[in-house]
């Protein structure tokens, strides 16, 4: 076995062009999820529709990619507030159901044959990137030191997904220490509590609600930009609950939680993804017990393990405080 | 107590009749009803209450008293009726309203806002805060001056309350009775005009029970208004300078606290209408 080669790759991916996306996604959903308490599964949505935003906008209508990205986040914020208008007021289970339900909603939508000719349907859209590839400063080559190491591309991809990352993470900062952080705290708490002191919890759940889902749809901006190639099927549910695993582990409600939590997610992903392989390709694991094809389904159930032992053993997250997750809920 | 410069002596001409009009009344609520399927929660024809008083709301279990609690600050909807509060509608008008117009209420199950401090707690209740907009909050020195504010008012009502040993714990670690203490100084933090506090007593040993009951005399006495749910007569008769008694969702009696215990109306939603009087046998 090359463990130097499987450690390689688990630090490339670690903090690759998908390491990225993901943290953005997930620094959306921290600000619903961990800082306003909203229940939101559906968080691939607001990727999606600001993937196809890109993807449409130059593939389909020939607009420059920087109108695309505006398109993007216009989707996601007329998105946001059509899910939040009739639900933020309900009980927060209904905003689970409804968003869960909005995402495959969508992806079937974007998929079907009747929106075929824009959407490109399941074929999806491809090469849409074009304007920003023609931008890289990076000339051809590899960059970086061992195990870190990439290609001028993917390093192009790597400075606008890691630069926004650290453009959302400032933001977030910035807002959770204010006055409106204080409230959508508040709200998370108990927001019968807030509106008794004259908040308008309405308002600030929608604007919770725009504000993740916007930063989500960069995640997804960054996922298809990454491929050059938007197909519906990379937006099934299946990504919301990665986004909240990482979350979970990073630690939610931490401004640098779904940032640590991307990063050693997509680890442990490439990590046994490619530890499973070499185990199996150099026979200590026999293709009777694991056949390679099996690889992606065993990779999962780990995950799986890994999220619960990460549950029973520190709910807090990796960043989380104990002190605050024993005060939940009292 | 014949002066006008208490809010008993105030009251002191006032007819003890249910719906009866108050000198000087901030609240007055016509008509207004709310009901769940069947049941009439509550149906109050005329209610005043007087400013500058404590008033106390009583009554047995399922007289609709936090019932009618909510609907006048907002937290429930009324079928029908209008009130007016310090000379504004406020029929229909939501929550956040409610409370920004000077009627802050607190509530029988305290909600203190765990996973924030205690500090938290209080910033979090000032009104018109310039860093609660979305874009405002990025640009700390548009409220970072009204923060500070905010911060030594926070700090002066911890004090008073006692609690300043507790600023920086989160207020999920307070106890029951501190979490009371907490929800009073953070409604006064909104600078209402008038306190709704529901059961503040609920669930609060003897000694907090009488310095809670201190506090809230003294800030009538510095003018703010309080209508209050209560069970505990003692605590009705000991600070009350009204009480209102309520039964089956109507107003029943109202009248000084020294003459509701004696009222019949009173006795009978109490005690039910056959106390004192013979069993009755009942024909076949």
């Amino acid at each position: 076995m090359d463990f130097a080669a499987i450690l390689a790759s688990a630090c490339t991916g670690a903090i690759g062009p998908i390491a990225a996306a993901y943290a953005l996604a997930a620094i959306g959903l921290n600000i619903h999820f961990g800082y306003t308490g909203l229940l939101n599964f559906g968080q691939v949505a607001f990727m999606l529709v600001g993937a196809y935003g890109v993807a449409i906008s130059v593939s389909v209508f020939a607009l420059p990619l920087w109108v695309g990205v505006l398109i993007g986040v216009l989707c996601a914020i007329v998105l946001a507030l059509l899910l939040g208008a009739p639900t933020v007021r309900l009980r927060s289970d209904y905003l689970a159901i409804a968003t869960i339900a909005a995402g495959e909603i969508l992806r079937l939508f974007y998929r079907s044959s009747a929106a075929q000719p824009v959407t490109g349907g399941v074929y999806g859209l491809q090469r849409f990137a074009d304007d920003f590839y023609a931008l890289n400063p990076f000339s051809t080559g590899r960059y970086g030191f061992w195990p870190f190491t990439f290609a001028a591309r993917d390093l192009w991809v790597m400075v606008l997904g890691w630069g926004l990352v650290l453009l959302a993470t400032v933001f977030v900062y910035l807002l959770v220490h204010s006055p409106w952080g204080r409230v959508i705290r508040a709200i998370r708490e108990d927001e019968e509590a807030a509106r008794s002191l004259g908040k308008n919890v309405y308002s600030y759940k929608l604007q919770s609600l725009v504000l993740g889902g916007v930063i989500g749809s960069f995640g997804g901006m960054v996922m298809v930009i990454n491929t050059q190639s938007a197909s519906p099927d990379s937006f099934d549910p299946v990504v919301t609950f990665f986004i909240y695993t990482l979350l979970v582990l990073g630690g939610a409600g931490r401004v640098i939680g779904p940032v640590l939590g991307s990063v050693l997610f997509w680890f442990i992903m490439v990590f046994l993804d490619a530890l499973l392989r070499q185990a199996i390709g150099t026979g200590y694991i026999s293709p009777n017990v694991i056949s390679a094809s099996e690889v992606g389904a065993v990779r999962f159930a780990l995950v799986g393990l890994g999220l619960l032992l990460l549950m029973v053993y520190r709910p807090q997250g990796i960043l989380g405080r104990k002190e605050e997750m024993v005060l939940n809920g009292r | 107590m014949g002066d006008n410069t208490t809010a008993a002596g105030a009251l002191a001409g006032v007819a003890t009749e249910p719906g009866v009009t108050k000198p000087d009344p901030i609240l007055t609520a016509d008509g207004v009803s709310r009901s769940f399927g069947g049941l009439v929660a509550v149906d109050v024809a005329h209610l005043e209450l007087q400013r500058g008083a404590i008033t106390a709301l009583i009554g047995p279990n399922g007289a609709g008293k936090t019932t009618l609690f909510n609907v006048l600050t907002g937290f429930d909807r009324a079928n029908s009726g209008r009130w007016t509060f310090d000379g504004t509608s406020l029929s229909g008008v939501s929550a956040y309203r409610v409370a920004r117009n000077g009627m802050v209420r607190t509530f029988q199950l305290t909600k203190a806002l765990s996973r924030l401090t205690v500090l938290e707690n209080l910033q979090l209740a000032a009104t018109g805060q310039r860093g609660e907009g979305l874009f405002t909050a990025l640009v700390r020195p548009l409220w970072r001056e009204q923060e500070a504010q905010n911060r030594q008012r926070a700090d002066e009502l911890l004090q008073r309350f006692r609690l300043e040993h507790l600023r920086d714990a989160h207020a999920g670690t307070l106890s029951g009775g501190q979490r009371k203490l907490l929800e009073l100084a953070r409604a006064l933090m909104v600078r209402p005009t008038m306190l709704m506090l529901d059961e503040p007593m609920a669930g609060v040993n003897p000694a907090l029970a009488q310095s809670l009951l201190e506090h809230i005399a003294q800030l009538r006495d510095e003018g703010l208004t309080v209508c209050f749910v209560e069970h505990d007569m003692d605590v009705v008769m000991g600070i009350s300078d009204w009480v209102v008694c309520m039964g089956d969702g109507q107003v029943i009696a109202e009248g000084p606290p020294a003459a509701i215990g004696t009222n019949p109306a009173v006795v009978d939603a109490y005690l039910g209408k056959q106390h004192g009087s013979p069993p009755q046998k009942e024909s076949p």
